[in-house]
């Protein structure tokens, strides 16, 4: 599909004739972090009045896009213009000055400030001797979210509103410095039916005031109801755009995910054993319910679904660190009830979370006390830690994960990022697991890391490891996986192998697509 | 590696200060230095060593513990008013009451952090409050005076065992228990995990919460352990006793390296941050400083520690540079 930036002459279109000069444009916008291409010559426009969408999976380069739009990076390359005139967008301030504003997926206020304080930070209305004039922000801010139809108190603080009530406070924000662009990212993810209709209420207003939108979500349906164009990301690169009047689905799902998977997975021969986990009817109260599986032997079991699908959530209770409402678990036929982390790591179960530096790593303990902290109950006798036991039990996974550190008695803080991952990673082999949960294994690391953690991996299943793989990433959950479970709003959506694994149904069963659309 | 030096240097460093300041006292007032009077100044120093380490366990969880000082002195009024009552109680007894004692006051401010999740500082900055106004309630705001105890009760601490007071072996005593507990059990490398990284500590199988109660029951038992050797010895107790003393405990904390954002820290640190500020309040006295002085100059003694931690972290930064370019 050959991609089309340029503004339709469209006349066909029921959404207000675009004017012949978009608010802003992009192009060839590149942004290189160290290892990673994040953007590469990317374009886009935002026309007054139209709501464009962009599209992309997860790490397709949307959220670095909105940080250049925002002024929190610098692209390497390319041209931003405002209003066809090229502009420094070098800090969020020049962002401000050029009215471009975006609300967050979780949005960045202040919860002790009272709304109209929250809506007037930073430029706020001065009066006498140059004090803050409270009336006339009051006064101001009631204004601002009349016009918004909110009835919110601009006195009121923060704290007391729900999560709906603050984006009408964020987009007042927005109104208050009198935004032309303004970036709604994932603005309905925490949202209920009956609030998303009111958000659309608004973007029709806004949309009637002239402001150019860039409203990013993953959800199909919301996408055909309010988008007016469409920009597709794949890879950080700019894959796709046009008008939704004359896009399908399928498109932008093939748009979307691409046809070639170009990374290289290592070719595995899985042997697949005696069913090792059973999870049955797991629930949550708030969070997933119904979840049923059997995990064997050798097996690598990929999770796919969209951010806040409850993946990672049911990853939590099955670690302990949560307790499921209802459900049951058999390990190797054997029913078990795991109520903390270390009950799972007793039972065999190790979960390496996402951020693995952050939630992985002590840095001021020294190396080899990192190692051994979950399998100390193995090493101690009569209650004292046996230290010699402890050191060659570090020195011996250290040195297959290949470390290379100056001494053990180092605090891990010392090594670099990728060291310091290792140990993280020996950590959870030192504790002999049955079953390894990775939760996004690969998820901000570079292509070559990537693929020794694929290798690796492939490793601990044909060592008869039993593998639950969290993934966002397609290729990854393609590439890697034997079977895989779609996961949608707490449930799971479909079971997948064979030939059923595709990225067009990972894709549709993720985001409901064959049930409201078709 | 070079960090452990450094740390280990800090340590030295702490005890080469302590050493250098014994030597310039020397050159003036011999009599100072003497092993008689040596052993005189560790002995007064010996209840802020025992809460310090107490207080250290605290701070290694990320925790702080403001109400050692009025644990202490509600445990001491305790102690004494059942001494008054039941004087043929044995010592023994009155050492497990105090201890026991002081351990469920520890472990009411581990529960509050634990299961109420409030934080530290501001439970036991209200412990504290409650637990003095405690000793005033039971004993009516009245003191318990020294010929009102009896003759054993205030005896153990001063018996003296190879040339030293008892009150200075139980501090030997605290001292290399917990330093075994510390390096050699999983209970002691849970503190280091829980303070360093919750969450990392958390995904390893550590209970983070039920962690801190621990520290919190520890520094509570140790409290109590002192309310009962400070009453003793001073021969009185009172609802002020020891008022403000929590603040030196947590100042031979960090004079000892102990990094109040938790994770960090030492027996030996601690110990020797107890010891700095010893030295300086016995020793100010007899070159004929002030106490405003004193008070200053463990001031100053704080910050610059402050500043040298800070520095440590630092030169952390610089390692890690290194040994990337080194790893490429």
């Amino acid at each position: 599909m050959t991609s089309d930036i340029l503004p339709g002459t469209a006349g066909t279109v029921t959404v207000p004739l675009p004017e012949a000069l978009p608010i802003l444009a992009l192009r060839g916008v590149t942004k290189t972090f160290p290892g990673v291409r994040a953007l590469s010559d990317v374009a886009l426009e935002l026309y007054p009045g139209q709501v464009t969408a962009l599209i992309g999976e997860n790490g397709a380069g949307k959220s670095t896009l909105v940080k250049i739009l925002t002024g929190i990076y610098q692209p390497d390359g390319g041209e931003i213009l405002v209003d066809g005139a090229p502009a420094r967008l070098d800090s969020p301030q020049a962002a401000a000055a050029a009215r471009i504003t975006a609300i967050h997926q979780e949005t960045v206020l202040f919860d002790d400030l009272t709304v109209a304080e929250n809506i007037f930070l930073g430029h706020a209305p001065r009066g006498r001797f140059g004090l803050i004039d409270r009336a006339e922000m009051r006064r101001r801010a009631g204004q601002i979210l009349h016009e918004l139809g909110a009835r919110i108190d601009p006195g009121q603080p923060l704290r007391q509103l729900g999560i709906a009530a603050r984006h009408l406070v964020a987009i007042a924000r927005a109104l208050s410095i009198e935004a032309r662009v303004v970036i709604m990212d994932e603005p309905t993810a925490a949202l209920s039916h009956k609030e998303i209709e009111e958000l659309y209420t608004l973007i029709e207003r806004l949309k009637a005031q002239g402001k150019a939108i860039l409203f990013i979500s993953h959800k199909f349906d919301e996408i055909f109801r309010i988008a007016d164009r469409y920009t597709v990301f794949r890879d950080g690169q700019m894959v796709g755009a046009g008008l939704i009047a004359e896009a399908s689905e399928a498109d932008l799902v093939r748009q979307m995910v691409g046809r070639d998977v170009s990374q290289v997975f290592p070719s595995r021969t899985p042997r697949i054993g005696a069913p090792v986990l059973q999870v049955e009817g797991y629930a949550h109260p708030t969070e997933f319910a119904d979840i049923s599986f059997t995990l064997r032997a050798g097996e690598i079991l990929g999770f796919y679904g969209l951010v806040g699908a409850g993946r990672s959530e049911f990853c939590q209770a099955l670690f302990g660190m949560t307790r499921p409402s209802a459900g049951s678990l058999r390990i190797d036929g054997q029913p078990v009830a795991i109520r903390s982390p270390a009950d799972a790591v007793a039972h065999g179960i190790v979960y390496v979370p996402e951020d693995r530096g952050r939630q992985g790593a002590i840095g001021a303990m020294p190396i080899f006390q990192n190692v051994t902290l979950p399998s100390l109950a193995r090493i101690s006798r009569n209650g004292f830690l046996r230290l010699a036991e402890e050191f060659r039990l570090a020195r011996d996974y250290c040195e297959r994960l290949d470390l290379r550190a100056a001494s053990l008695d180092t605090p891990l803080g010392t090594l670099s990022g990728g060291n310091q991952q290792k140990v993280v990673i020996a950590k959870w082999l030192a504790t002999r697991p049955r079953v390894i949960i990775l939760d996004e294994p690969t998820k901000g690391i570079d292509i070559g890391s990537k693929a020794a953690v694929h290798e690796f991996m492939a490793e601990l299943a044909a060592q008869g490891l039993a593998v639950i793989m969290v993934s966002s990433e397609i290729p990854e959950i393609l590439g890697m996986s034997d079977r895989v479970i779609v996961m949608r709003e707490g449930r799971i959506a479909a079971e997948l192998s064979g030939g059923d694994l595709t990225p067009e149904t990972l894709v549709r069963h993720a985001a409901g697509i064959g049930e409201t659309w078709e | 590696m070079r960090l452990t030096r450094l740390l280990t240097t800090r340590e030295a460093l702490l005890a080469a200060a302590i050493a250098l300041m014994l030597a310039l006292i020397a050159s003036r007032f011999p009599a100072f230095v003497a092993p008689g009077n040596l052993v005189a100044v560790f002995n007064d120093t010996a209840p802020l060593i025992i809460l310090a380490i107490g207080q250290m366990v605290v701070i290694l969880t990320r925790c702080i513990d403001l109400s050692v000082a009025a644990t202490l002195a509600l445990t001491g009024m305790v102690v004494a008013m059942l001494n008054l009552a039941h004087p043929d109680l044995p010592v023994a007894a009155i050492l497990a009451i105090a201890v026991a004692l002081g351990c469920g006051l520890g472990m009411i401010n581990g529960l509050l952090v634990w299961k109420l999740d409030i934080p530290p500082i501001v439970v036991t900055l209200g412990t504290m409050t409650i637990y003095r106004g405690a000793a005033f309630l039971i004993s009516g705001g009245k003191w318990v005076n020294a010929h009102e105890m009896s003759d054993a009760f205030k005896a153990f601490p001063r018996t003296q065992i190879l040339g030293m007071p008892v009150m200075s072996w139980i501090a030997i005593l605290v001292v290399v228990v917990l330093a075994v507990l510390l390096a050699r059990t999983e209970t002691g490398r849970a503190f280091f995990a829980a303070g360093g990284n919750p969450d990392a500590a958390t995904y390893a199988g550590i209970d983070v919460g039920r962690t801190r109660f621990l520290a919190f029951a520890l520094s509570g038992a140790l409290a109590g352990l002192v309310g009962y050797l400070w009453v003793a010895r001073y021969a009185v107790a009172y609802v002020d006793l020891a008022a403000g003393f929590e603040l030196d405990v947590v100042a031979a904390c960090v004079i000892g390296g102990v990094a109040i954002m938790g994770g960090v820290g030492s027996v030996a640190g601690a110990v020797l941050g107890a010891l700095f500020l010893g030295v300086i309040k016995n020793a100010l006295p007899v070159i004929d400083v002030s106490p405003f002085w004193q008070m200053a100059i463990s001031g100053a003694a704080i910050i610059i520690a402050v500043i040298l931690n800070a520095k440590a972290g630092r030169a952390r930064g610089r390692i890690i540079l290194r040994q990337t370019e080194a790893v490429q």
